[in-house]
């Protein structure tokens, strides 16, 4: 062993490709179609999305390195459990800090903070990545994920809250509509698309972004 | 006639493949052919062909629409008198030609707005997609004004066409291809979208700012009604006399002519059957739907007097069948051939339940008023899985014959 194989910088190609694959052409929400139930649930409002994008950030990262760590340690018949353990504690944390520091968002996600447990794309990396590779390339492989998951969440928030109740992060942006107080759009007769609101929207305006995506990129559509 | 074939023949080279407007030619195409039957020749082996085509057909059905249109229009301008003046009791045919006016001020916008934005979306997709504008939303354009309400916002109207021919058609690959009745789609995302400006008191009549004046429709009151308490279209009523209240404002007769508020279009059954009859003298329109609707319409009205209860279970059945939009929506919206079953058993199938479910959720969950609408969906959604089935059974049917022989 005098030749030591060199040493993989730490940005390289291939750990950049880790980050920015799951952003565009492997994206968890659009092209794997994974974490879809929270991207319905918690889009109604940005900040919901965003507080939502970064528990799964925090989790993520953590439960890869944590497993990533792990990975010779665990046996292979009783992994999933092992994950599960990972997860579960991570989220138990994220839960306690958003009830501590951010109780109105806390109470607005209410389960689905707790659902994130069950949120396939967090099992997916821990089995299809970090079970099989090194720290680092684990920590760039989370972070490019959650912020795939991130961005759409956050675009599908910003047309739900803008269009749905006139506001984005809870500030009026179109006008008010409270009567004698009317003020931007709504004096010259728009209303607030209440169908933003409830969840098919949600699932429409994802298929919207998956539509705009595979007409752009057409090795995405599959063959029949 | 001569000058405008003339006129498209000296362009069509312009058009054709290798020619300077290229690009274009789906817009051109377009216009050709819904002026002058195309030349096209079928090429290949050839099959059974009828001189009507697509466009034809769906001329068919726009000339059937129109006593419902024209009616609509006499009516919204009536009803708008009516707002206007404060009083239920005008006489319908008193100043016909001043109502026709008022009328066609208020549809004519509705109807330019939902042909001029679902025809350039079509025409868009067209452009991308490099066929000619699909023939689909001929129809369905005429359609979504006649099913809004008087008072609707111009803008509401556009952004529901928009969503209707982009969401509920174009992405299942245009015309013939959707699974939802497109019409329906813009009415159910307005329904759900600006419920304050489709349903309640005061959008039924144009210009109804009068206080205290309530412009609801049968539906409507029908709904406030059941505690039985409540009034009927400004009338007082007595404890327990809802039912004759209610069937004194909305005649047997005054609801099957059409003269009671609601959608533009959807209020005359007369002016319905005519176009029913319109469109199974030409054979476009299927016989077996209609039929059937209407029949699961009226034993779902009876099965809902069985069990009784309050004025809205005790309504007669044969009420149903006038009031609302079912009339219309069993003779212009469950027979799209697109959306319906395609099997005979099929259609009989899924009129029947269209019609039952109509009346089912018209009843029992009186918030969502217009049940025909919901339940046309509802059946749009259950067609593919009805054929399925009675295929099958006659494919089981056929086995077990080869098998006992």
């Amino acid at each position: 062993m005098s030749e030591k194989e060199p040493r993989e910088p730490l940005f390289s190609k291939k750990n950049k490709k880790l980050v920015t694959d799951p952003l565009t052409d492997n994206n968890p929400i659009t092209i794997q179609v994974l974490g879809i139930c929270s991207a319905l649930a918690i889009t109604v409002q940005v900040e919901q999305a965003v507080v939502m994008s970064a528990s799964v950030l925090f989790v993520l990262v953590f439960g890869n390195i944590i497993v990533s760590m792990l990975r010779n340690l665990i046996p292979s018949r009783i992994r999933i459990i092992v994950q599960l353990v990972v997860v579960a504690s991570l989220v138990i944390i994220v839960n306690e800090v958003l009830a501590a520091f951010l109780p109105d968002v806390s109470e607005k996600l209410s389960v689905f903070v707790g659902l994130i447990i069950t949120n396939c794309i967090i099992m997916g990396r821990f089995e299809a990545f970090a079970m099989g590779n090194k720290v680092w390339p684990s920590i760039m492989d989370a972070l490019g994920n959650s912020f795939g998951y991130a961005w759409i969440l956050i675009l599908v928030a910003f047309f739900r809250e803008l269009l749905g109740s006139g506001t984005l992060w809870g500030v009026q942006i179109l006008g008010s509509a409270i009567p004698g107080e009317e003020w931007g759009l709504y004096t010259m007769g728009y209303a607030n698309n209440n169908m933003m609101i409830l969840p098919p929207m949600a699932l429409i305006v994802v298929g919207i972004i998956i539509w705009v995506q595979r007409s752009r990129n057409k090795a995405l559509i599959e063959d029949h | 006639m001569k000058f405008l074939e003339n006129i498209v023949h000296k362009m069509e080279p312009k058009f054709a493949k290798g020619g300077k407007l290229e690009k274009w030619n789906p817009v051109f195409e377009s216009f050709a052919t819904l002026a002058f039957t195309p030349a096209h020749v079928t090429k290949k082996g050839s099959h059974i062909r009828d001189g009507v085509d697509l466009k034809r057909t769906m001329m068919t059905v726009i000339m059937a629409m129109l006593p419902c249109l024209l009616f609509g229009i006499y009516n919204t301008g009536h009803w708008e008198m009516v707002a206007e003046a404060g009083d239920r009791s005008l006489d319908f045919w008193a100043n016909g030609g001043d109502k026709f006016l008022r009328g066609v001020i208020v549809v004519l916008p509705l109807i330019v707005v939902s042909y001029g934005v679902g025809l350039t979306i079509e025409f868009i997709f067209g452009l991308i997609r490099g066929h000619a504008l699909h023939e689909g939303f001929l129809v369905s354009g005429m359609l979504i004004p006649l099913v809004m309400p008087a008072d609707v916002p111009l803008w509401m109207v556009g952004v529901a066409t928009a969503f209707a021919v982009i969401i509920g058609k174009e992405v299942f690959g245009g015309t013939g291809m959707n699974i939802l009745n497109v019409a329906l789609t813009a009415r159910a995302f307005l329904f759900f979208a600006y419920p304050t400006s489709m349903s309640g008191d005061n959008v039924w009549m144009s210009g109804n700012e009068v206080d205290g004046f309530t412009g609801s429709t049968a539906l409507g009151d029908l709904a406030t009604f059941m505690t039985d308490k409540a009034s009927v279209a400004g009338q007082a009523v007595v404890d327990g006399a809802g039912m004759d209240t209610f069937t004194n404002t909305y005649s047997v007769m005054d609801s099957f002519f059409g003269m009671i508020p609601g959608s533009i279009g959807e209020t005359s059954v007369v002016a319905c059957l005519i176009g029913a009859f319109i469109l199974l003298v030409t054979g476009v329109g299927s016989l077996r739907i209609m039929a059937s609707f209407f029949a699961g319409g009226y034993v779902m009205g009876l099965l809902m007097n069985l069990i009784g209860g309050n004025v809205y279970l005790d309504l007669d059945a044969h009420y149903h069948l006038i009031i609302g939009g079912f009339a219309f929506g069993a003779v212009f919206m469950a027979t799209d051939p697109v959306t319906a079953a395609q099997t005979a058993t099929g259609k009989i199938l899924y009129g029947f339940f269209g019609g039952a479910v109509a009346i089912l959720i018209r009843v029992l969950n009186p918030a969502y008023p217009e049940g025909v609408m919901l339940a046309i969906l509802f059946m749009n959604v259950m067609a593919p899985i009805i054929d399925h089935y009675v295929v099958q059974a006659n494919i089981k049917r056929r086995l077990k014959r080869v098998k006992t022989a």
